[in-house]
């Protein structure tokens, strides 16, 4: 009875431990959340779409530092999805468990989790120190290469999730492998491979350690590729560890943009991912 | 005719085939190029730095650019310490939450609990970075830091991790801020091993009169064993490597200190504040020899991880 008593304490105690744990982890994303909207809202204007990035003590915007943003995370990306794609369907469709696959597979992992520090020290060597200074450009390819691991595994991971029976359908037409992967299985894993595209995009958008030394920053007005590049994250980095309190408050604004930015589209492709029942918003 | 129509179509059917195929396959072996690609840059590019200071580099405390003298040894501490404090706290804390995901739960909170928890994996590092400078840090100067100071600090051996004054920033607060960020990494791997074990072992169990906790700690944690262990090393990989939420917090002092509450620095933070400001090929070069021992680093704990998860799966697939 004594041991049975001991037990179910036992039991009591380790599940309200497991509860507060769970409470403790939504405890602190609902506080950096809540953080982020009352310091990033108090500093929300107008002026911060339509001016460029201030001196301080003046007042201004984020102009530059949000085009630049957008335009190296497009750059990224179409850098990027093509690569990371085309490789996805050699994992998914032609190699499949051939000693390439398993190995191409592998690596592809380790580099889903590698530090984005390394991935800009790369570029850096390889495109920096070629070109003999900083660059949209260098930044827009270190971007590219870290949503690449990204697209190769969503995209492996949606085409196997097509059922086999169609393809055997589509070669009994007498069409080739190519063109049963490009008409048949890619229109069949559209909502896949769009989500993938969505976690990659939220995946490099809110990058700052691969842009430090490659897009470097810059405070005016910038569309050069072969310039450095003003954006978000380098621009918070640097007003966030400013003694100015004005920058500081823009710094909140910039990164409430990008978080809203990236949790909005964090939130759609677990969605879309949800509706298919697979589980790649999972964070792994 | 006709035939010969077909004939043309079917070998223009069969080039496009061999050019998609190759495609594939080139960006396939891509993938490959880029990491040997990335470990030929880095070496390059920490020859000089390697050669100057051999195996000093990752022996010597002393790092001095005025008069180009390197060593490795103060950031690989606070890279390595900083990550065991975050494992430490989000290792049970993310058990926890497992746990609680996968057996208290009712079923209708389980996938927004989940999502809250994943969300974490998504925002943005420097998010992190200045939520921890501008709210964490204070937080811990005010209240945890002179808690621990008062009570931990005059104990017998462990008190020396926690004497001196508390600066708010250092290796204590990056290390709590790096368990909040790869509390997600564990917390998934964990919760999808967890609900791998099959339910026969589980209700064996219960038939046998144990509780939930016994089924729990005596069932499904030892059947999952590797992959509890797999996740906690992805979740270690990532914190390794972590930059910009530790550049905030950490402080950027070259220098071990026995206590926790001083400043220190990692490799990835003295590698993100130091790089575009250095002068000198050989203090360029030091630095990437850093990031070439950050990746060979989390290069053997990642690439661990994943052959355990790997092994895990297969495993999984002939059980099931």
């Amino acid at each position: 009875m004594n041991k049975l008593t001991q037990r179910r304490i036992s039991n009591f105690l380790a599940f309200t431990a497991s509860t507060l744990a769970t409470g403790l982890g939504l405890f602190v994303l609902c506080a950096i959340l809540w953080t982020l909207i009352s310091r990033g809202m108090s500093a929300m204007s107008i002026q911060l779409f339509t001016q460029m990035t201030p001196a301080p003590g003046s007042s201004g915007g984020l102009l530059n530092a949000i085009y630049g943003s957008v335009v190296m995370t497009a750059l990224g990306i179409l850098i990027g999805t093509p690569i990371g794609m085309l490789a996805g369907t050699y994992l998914a469709e032609y190699g499949r468990t051939d000693h390439l696959s398993v190995v191409v597979r592998f690596i592809n992992d380790v580099l889903l989790s590698a530090p984005s520090i390394i991935v800009g020290l790369f570029v850096y060597t390889l495109v920096v120190m070629q070109m003999g200074h900083f660059s949209a450009i260098a930044g827009a390819i270190a971007l590219g290469i870290i949503a690449i691991p990204v697209m190769v595994r969503t995209t492996e991971d949606m085409l196997n999730l097509v059922p086999k029976s169609i393809r055997d359908g589509s070669a009994a037409l007498g069409a080739q492998p190519w063109r049963t992967i490009t008409n048949i299985v890619y229109p069949a894993a559209r909502n896949g491979v769009v989500t993938g595209l969505l976690l990659a995009i939220a995946r490099i958008s809110g990058e700052t350690a691969p842009l430090l030394f490659t897009a470097l920053n810059n405070q005016f007005w910038s569309a050069r590729l072969d310039q450095p590049m003003a954006n978000l994250p380098a621009v918070i980095f640097q007003y966030a560890m400013s003694p100015y309190k004005d920058w500081q408050a823009m710094a909140w604004a910039g990164a409430l943009l990008i978080t809203a930015f990236v949790l909005f589209l964090s939130v759609i492709a677990r969605s879309i991912s949800a509706l298919l029942g697979s589980n790649l918003g999972s964070g792994e | 005719m006709a035939t010969e129509i077909l004939q043309l179509r079917l070998q223009r059917e069969a080039r496009a085939e061999g050019l998609f195929r190759w495609a594939t396959m080139c960006s396939a072996v891509l993938v490959l190029l880029l990491l040997a690609g990335v470990i030929i840059a880095l070496v390059h590019g920490s020859w000089p730095a390697l050669k100057e200071f051999k195996w000093a580099f990752i022996t010597r405390e002393k790092w001095n650019p005025v008069t180009d003298q390197f060593g490795a040894l103060a950031p690989l501490y606070g890279t390595v310490i900083s990550s065991l404090i975050a494992m430490l706290i989000a290792v049970p804390i993310g058990f926890g939450i497992a746990v609680f995901l996968t057996e208290t739960c009712p079923r209708w909170l389980r996938g927004p609990i989940s999502t809250g928890i994943e969300l974490l994996a998504s925002i943005p590092s420097i998010v992190y970075g200045i939520w921890g400078l501008f709210v964490l840090a204070p937080i811990l100067q005010h209240s945890f830091q002179p808690w621990l100071i008062d009570h931990l600090g005059p104990l017998p051996l462990i008190g020396k991790l926690f004497q001196g004054p508390p600066f708010g920033i250092g290796l204590l607060t990056a290390g709590v801020v790096l368990s909040i960020m790869v509390l997600p990494f564990i917390c998934s791997v964990m919760r999808e091993v967890f609900r791998m074990a099959p339910i026969s072992l589980k209700e064996a169990a219960y038939g046998l009169g144990a509780t939930q906790w016994n089924v729990v700690w005596d069932v499904v944690v030892p059947w999952s064993r590797t992959g509890i262990i797999g996740g906690v090393m992805l979740g270690l990989g990532r914190a390794l490597g972590e930059t910009m939420a530790v550049t905030f917090v950490i402080g950027n002092a070259h220098r071990i200190s026995t206590s926790l509450l001083a400043p220190a620095t990692t490799i990835s933070a003295a590698i993100a504040n130091e790089f575009t400001e250095a002068v000198g090929d050989l203090y360029t070069s030091a630095l990437i020899a850093l990031g070439l021992l950050l990746f060979v680093l989390t290069f053997i704990v990642i690439a661990s991880a994943r052959l355990l998860l790997l092994r895990l799966e297969r495993g999984g697939g002939k059980r099931a």
